[in-house]
């Protein structure tokens, strides 16, 4: 077990490694000054010099990189104009957003969570429950009413849900007021109802893929011997499919929901342009049009870090889950 | 798993009988046959087949369609378009002569921009899923028979390509490599969106192939066939195209019809936030972020795009779907 844990742990590193070096030389090496997007008022000759001097622009590639790695790990001094001291994980100073880029990060990583977590409960509270249905009576209406259910939301397009979404609840029956971010603890009721409209498309949109993914495997694990012998002894329906084969079959849906939610705490790009909500995604995105590198760094970095611990996550559940999985 | 085609077996016979138990004396069939037995008889594939060979007719023949609907997909109807800039008439100008309306404010008709935004979609899709198909069975293929160095190499690609956030790394990608070939004044040649994006999505497309093809041969490695193949001195190439990929070829086809439909959504989404194709291409994805600020004033045209794009993902999908059940030799269909 903990060999098994040291050795994931290292390789994570190891990709996050590689993905920092992977953006850094995609923006730095690729034909574009970088400071141009930097300092975006008022930019005269020496200001630019400036800034290219405070950022290190003069030296070689490899000690630029070094000195973030630095930062990540001891934090840096930044220079008078970038707020100074930068504490230990530093990930640079925005001179779009002028602040420092952690504090940016603080600022929406709440949102993007406020987004992916409540919806990610519901597409899989969603995506089992209608796989389950289904695969209890196959070929029954429920079946085609659930199937049908899932290919639909699996064809369709996130902007469009929310497209019709917004035109239906907020625009025409104003049910809903315009999407919009409020922080939990300032008003619980109000950031329910900024983001459920977030919530509902993407659930629907997921839920169709587990749907169909739960059910294959729940009709694959309904056939299989253990399930008849557990019936035989005498054990109850519920029992047995509630606890004996859904465990059994619930294992693909955790590596995909991983996956999925790794994916999408990284920025749901799409779900946030579309109900103009600013989170993680929006400011990645913001961010390269700006050409604002420091934040995209970071926004890669956190993307890819949350990749990585879902996967490591994903692989510690399964040896819950399926005692058949040994870590070594 | 038995390869040995009866070529006695002649389709015809099949394509007459269409049924598994007719009568008559038995006749063995190839796996590929009962493939297309089965997907005869299942009427979700039909449906779906006949809408897929829809569609691409209608993406091969645009420039027909254009001829005989008398409109080309830059003809602007500003005349037909009220002092807002909003298509006159209901429906978002929906009439005899423009069969899903027009755009407002540039007065463009939809639905022959539709056409060659079908073009568009399918062309990007379609060879983006044959690069990833072909890169990612090759690379999955050698990295489960020979093991070893090359398949750590491209085990860690692949987590690393899963570690990429897609669109940011895409949306900052297509600029960049876009300044690196043209100047920053160059007129940049619509083909060139094209490719950069056909490329981008088989960059990031093909890991989930050769994860695929990988498991798949790492399955049939250790067989009686391969060592046999193996004892009587069998070269590599032999090794992995006569003797392993025949065997896995069902999940390879399944996993590109549904690859398809996935970058057609890809295309849509890079388009949607702003990547990718130039102005004058017509494609889906731009019509529906356009579309998305006259919502409230004009919803027919978030509608008809949107709808279209649905209309095409549900049918790979579908098929996608009937195809995986007729090459399942467990399928009692």
């Amino acid at each position: 077990m903990l060999r098994f844990l040291v050795r994931r742990i290292l390789s994570a590193v190891l990709t996050l490694f590689a993905v920092s070096v992977l953006t850094f030389l995609m923006f730095f090496a690729l034909p574009r000054d970088p400071v141009s997007g930097m300092c975006p008022k008022n930019c005269n000759p020496e200001r630019l010099e400036r800034v290219r001097q405070e950022l290190g622009l003069r030296d070689p590639l490899v000690s630029q990189y070094a000195g973030y790695l630095k930062g990540i790990v001891t934090g840096r001094d930044l220079g008078g104009a970038q707020g100074g001291r930068c504490d230990a994980p530093c990930l640079g100073w925005s001179y779009v957003n002028n602040e420092a880029v952690t504090d940016t990060l603080a600022r929406v990583l709440p949102v993007t969570l406020s987004i992916v977590i409540p919806a990610a409960i519901l597409w899989l509270l969603l995506g089992v429950g209608l796989g389950m249905v289904s695969a209890l009576r196959p070929g029954s209406w429920w079946d085609r009413a659930a199937i049908g259910f899932s290919l639909t939301g699996a064809s369709l397009q996130l902007y469009f849900v929310g497209a019709v979404l917004l035109l239906v609840f907020v625009y025409t029956l104003r049910w809903l007021p315009v999407p919009g971010y409020t922080p939990l603890s300032a008003d619980p009721l109000r950031w329910a109802s900024g983001l459920v409209l977030a919530w509902c498309s993407l659930a629907f949109l997921f839920s169709a893929i587990y749907a169909r993914l739960f059910r294959a495997q729940m009709l694959e694990t309904l056939s299989e011997d253990f399930v008849r012998t557990a019936r035989a002894k005498g054990l109850g329906r519920t029992r047995v499919y509630g606890r004996h084969a859904l465990r059994a079959a619930i294992t693909p849906v955790v590596t995909v929901a991983g996956l999925d939610v790794g994916a999408a705490l990284g920025g749901t790009v799409i779900t946030e342009t579309t109900f103009g909500i600013q989170g993680l995604g929006r400011t990645a995105v913001d961010a390269v049009r700006a050409g604002d590198l420091p934040t995209i760094m970071a926004t890669v970095l956190v993307a890819a870090v949350f990749v990585v611990l879902a996967n490591l996550l994903v692989d510690l559940l399964y040896a819950v889950i399926d005692p058949r999985v040994r870590l070594g | 798993m038995s390869l040995s085609p009866v070529d006695g077996a002649a389709p015809a016979e099949i394509g007459a009988s269409g049924s598994a138990g007719g009568a008559g004396p038995v006749v063995g069939r190839s796996p590929g046959q009962l493939t297309w037995m089965r997907l005869r008889r299942d009427r979700t594939a039909q449906v779906s087949g006949a809408m897929l060979v829809l569609f691409v007719l209608v993406a091969l023949a645009a420039p027909l369609i254009e001829l005989a609907y008398g409109i080309g997909p830059r003809d602007q109807f500003q005349g037909k378009l009220d002092g807002a800039g909003m298509p006159l008439g209901y429906a978002g100008g929906v009439s005899g002569e423009h069969f899903f309306g027009l755009e407002p404010g540039l007065g463009r008709d939809i639905f022959i921009r539709l056409v060659y935004g079908l073009r568009t979609s399918l062309f990007i899709a379609g060879t983006a899923a044959v690069l990833t198909a072909a890169i990612g069975v090759v690379l999955g293929a050698l990295a489960g028979y020979l093991g070893g160095w090359l398949d750590a190499v491209v085990n860690w690609l692949t987590d690393l390509t899963l570690a990429m956030p897609f669109l940011v790394i895409a949306l900052a990608l297509t600029p960049t490599l876009t300044l690196r070939f043209y100047g920053q004044r160059d007129a940049v040649p619509p083909a060139f969106g094209v490719g950069v994006l056909i490329a981008i999505f088989a960059g990031f497309g093909w890991t989930s192939t050769a994860r695929l093809v990988r498991g798949q041969v790492i399955a049939l490695r250790e067989r009686e066939f391969v060592a046999a193949a193996r004892a009587s001195g069998a070269g590599l190439g032999h090794m992995l195209f006569r003797q392993l990929l025949p065997n896995i070829w069902a999940p390879i086809l399944v996993s590109f019809s549904l690859a398809v439909p996935q970058f057609v959504t890809g295309e849509a989404a890079l388009s949607f936030i702003g990547v990718g194709l130039t102005e004058d291409t017509p494609s889906f994805g731009r019509m529906i972020y356009q579309s998305l600020d006259y919502l409230q004033t004009d919803p027919a045209f978030v509608f008809f795009p949107g709808a279209t794009i649905f209309a095409l993902v549900f049918a790979f999908n579908l098929f996608g779907d009937a195809l995986r059940d007729a090459l399942d030799p467990k399928s009692s269909r």
